[in-house]
């Protein structure tokens, strides 16, 4: 009977989204022909879909549901990844492996496949860099983009007026967009979550705009091309050494990131981020200096945009405002959002599967921005610690030999 | 003068259409403390409905009344269930969450439905009928403010006289109020807080759907991506005004309506977008409570 009920359900569920897919989904008119094509068939497929969702999400609960006593346990133990990772031998032959993996992969592929991996890799440094912000402090910054299209076009007007390396430029339009962090965060870091979220979107929308309009500053729309490639002690590489030395970069750079990273997330200042993003109050009852703490979160964060901007200027030898709309900034968001706020490894994770996935899926690519928003979405209401949870440090009181006679 | 007055009109027109998106946001705002972003796109969402149902049915021959009041009926009545939809899906698992995870699943949700109609429909701007005519008596002003201009600007009068004596007298409209004031005390009195949210969510649906029919009737194109835009826009009024309180809302979308018409006309049109950025950046530097909200002191 029980089974009878659940169909009824998921029936009825079905027959809703039917309805409200409706319009959308199954008419489709054309305007200038004054044609109207209808699509019965999405109806059904939307009722399919629909129904089998259900089903499916409604088996997960009751699965969960029944396992429920064990969670603390399994959360303690943590994932295979967290293992791997706890055991320094393994964690040693898994950093060889890996390097190996790393050094081997321009070698072993084609220049295409590199250029992809450099893509992916510059989203694991962006993604890091936006999980100081968001993962660490957070602070949900839906302008990131801002401070990316800042240091690309730092790189790209100096390159074009004067001539500047990119070496010279890296530092620069790091810092120059931490300039800006610090300059947007001073006033609106006072704010609350959910108004700092808007205010920075704004503001990512407004230097969008303003680099598209101010066609004398920005050559607007059209953008500016060819930017240098960056060079090798000087020595200009041609098309293939250049994508070879790009991911070469690259690697560096994420490792540079990780390692800089982590020791942020255990320092004094790493603690104090995670103790303003759990509670306020009581971290200002604690000392520590909430304004001062939020905006070094915000203008590391930029800083690594900055940087990632420079990159990538360098690696497209184009930039134009197009590369910088708000999806972008969505899209690093997901990439924290799926691998876990918090957590780096998570993090690497999330923007290898996000960006790599509709590369090599060519066909479905054009589901991605849809695939997203499910994304967020879905990882909010089933598993908001992300796919990798951060495991917090704790410390285990050990009892020793003296203790347990005493006892 | 008469441009002043042109832009005036306009300016006025164009708060409207905010005012009927902002009061959306302003009192889902009040009444769960959400910013729900998802908003903008049931007002495309809206606007889309209306579009297909009014070209369908011009392609069958039927009378523009008839046209006019079925697209307003369906651009509604999906509106609303889009919305009490997405509050069921992405809003309710998440009500005792930590406060950034509703916001992330509302930007999510926003996504979604934009490349949702992308894909189901197309990324062209559609041209959209025209289904309010110019009317006769209009025609000696009609350099000043134009008959569609007329329209949205009574209709918003309209809605906001009923909306407010929903708000203050009937029953729904009470249950609200004190739910906004005090959800646990709501539910201690008996008041059914779930459905008081559902119905706050399908009344500022049906809000935005009709702001959605009047615009896309008013610029005569459309496309998926309007509800970002116009959503945001919509939101600096609500703060400007003051996020959660209903007035304040229309006040403040009168101001930045007001604030574009009369930039866009003395300045320049290239940064229209810039000016109501900057205005809602400035407001919530100088002034986070609005100007009729009520500044709220965090208690520990």
């Amino acid at each position: 009977m029980a089974v009878f009920q659940e169909l009824k359900k998921g029936a009825l569920i079905s027959l809703w989204f039917v309805f409200l897919t409706f319009p959308v989904m199954v008419i489709k008119v054309d305007p200038i022909a004054r044609t109207v094509t209808w699509r019965w068939m999405n109806a059904l497929y939307m009722a399919i879909g629909t129904f089998i969702i259900y089903t499916l999400v409604q088996f997960f609960i009751k699965r969960r549901g029944r396992s429920k006593p064990s969670t603390v346990q399994k959360e303690a133990g943590s994932s295979v990844i967290h293992r791997l990772l706890d055991n320094p031998r393994r964690r040693a032959m898994l950093f060889v492996a890996l390097a190996a993996a790393a050094i081997a992969f321009p070698q072993l592929l084609s220049a295409y496949q590199t250029n992809v991996m450099t893509t992916a890799l510059m989203y694991v440094v962006l993604g890091l860099g936006l999980n100081i912000v968001v993962g660490l402090a957070g602070l949900l910054d839906l302008g990131f983009v801002a401070f990316y299209a800042v240091g690309a076009y730092t790189y790209a007007l100096l390159n074009h007026h004067y001539g500047l390396g990119f070496w010279t430029i890296l530092p620069l339009g790091g810092l120059l967009a931490a300039c800006f962090g610090i300059l947007l965060g001073f006033p609106v870091l006072r704010l609350r979550g959910d108004y700092l979220a808007i205010v920075t979107l704004g503001f990512g929308e407004i230097i969008r705009l303003v680099l598209e309009n101010w066609g004398e500053f920005s050559k607007g729309p059209s953008g500016i091309s060819n930017i240098a490639r960056p060079s090798l002690f000087g020595m200009e590489l041609d098309l293939h050494g250049s994508i070879v030395f790009n991911y070469y970069l690259m690697v560096l750079f994420v490792i540079f990131t990780i390692f800089v990273v982590n020791r942020l997330q255990n320092s004094r200042l790493g603690r104090a981020w995670i103790a303003l993003r759990e509670d306020e109050i009581a971290c200002q009852a604690m000392g520590i200096d909430k304004h001062r703490t939020k905006l070094v979160a915000f203008s590391l964060g930029a800083f690594w945009a900055g940087l990632m901007g420079v990159v990538f200027a360098g690696k497209t030898t184009f930039v134009n405002p197009a590369s910088f709309t708000f999806m972008e900034s969505a899209i690093i968001l997901a990439i924290v959002v799926l691998g876990g706020m918090g957590s780096i490894v998570g993090v690497i994770l999330g923007a290898l599967i996000l960006i790599l996935m509709p590369e090599y899926l060519r066909g479905l690519s054009q589901y991605r921005m849809l695939a997203f928003g499910a994304i967020l979405v879905c990882m909010m209401i089933f598993r908001p610690q992300g796919l990798i949870a951060n495991i917090r440090r704790t410390y285990v009181y050990k009892k020793t030999h003296n203790d347990a006679q005493a006892s | 003068m008469d441009y002043f007055i042109e832009l005036l009109f306009s300016g006025l027109t164009r708060g409207s259409i905010y005012a009927l998106i902002a009061l959306g946001y302003t009192m889902v705002y009040g009444i769960i403390g959400l910013i729900n972003f998802a908003h903008g796109e049931i007002y495309m969402i809206g606007a889309f409905t209306a579009f297909i149902v009014a070209t369908v049915l011009s392609i069958y021959g039927f009378p523009l009344l008839a046209i006019v009041i079925i697209a307003g009926v369906a651009a509604v009545v999906w509106a609303a269930s889009y919305g009490y939809t997405i509050e069921k899906i992405a809003y309710k698992p998440l009500r005792h969450a930590p406060r950034l995870s509703p916001l992330i699943s509302a930007i999510g949700m926003s996504i979604f439905l934009q490349n949702y109609v992308l894909l189901a429909q197309s990324s062209d701007f559609l041209p959209f009928p025209r289904l309010i005519r110019d009317f006769p008596f209009m025609e000696p002003i009609a350099h000043i403010i134009g008959s569609t201009d007329l329209v949205i600007l009574v209709t918003t009068v309209v809605v906001m006289v009923i909306l407010t004596l929903i708000i203050k007298f009937s029953m729904i409209g009470k249950a609200m109020r004190a739910t906004s004031q005090d959800r646990t005390m709501a539910t201690l009195v008996g008041i059914n807080v779930n459905r008081v949210i559902s119905m706050t969510f399908i009344i500022g649906s049906s809000l935005a759907a009709i702001g959605g029919l009047l615009i896309a009737s008013h610029i005569g194109q459309i496309n998926f991506y309007i509800g970002f835009l116009a959503g945001i826009k919509a939101f600096t009024a609500a703060v400007l005004g003051g996020i959660g309180s209903v007035p304040g809302a229309v006040l403040g979308s009168m101001i930045l309506g007001l604030t574009e018409s009369f930039a866009t006309g003395y300045v320049s049109s290239d940064y229209e977008d810039v000016f109501a950025f900057s205005l809602l950046v400035l407001i919530l530097i100088f002034k986070p409570s609005g100007l009729l909200g009520k500044a709220t002191n965090q208690k520990v």
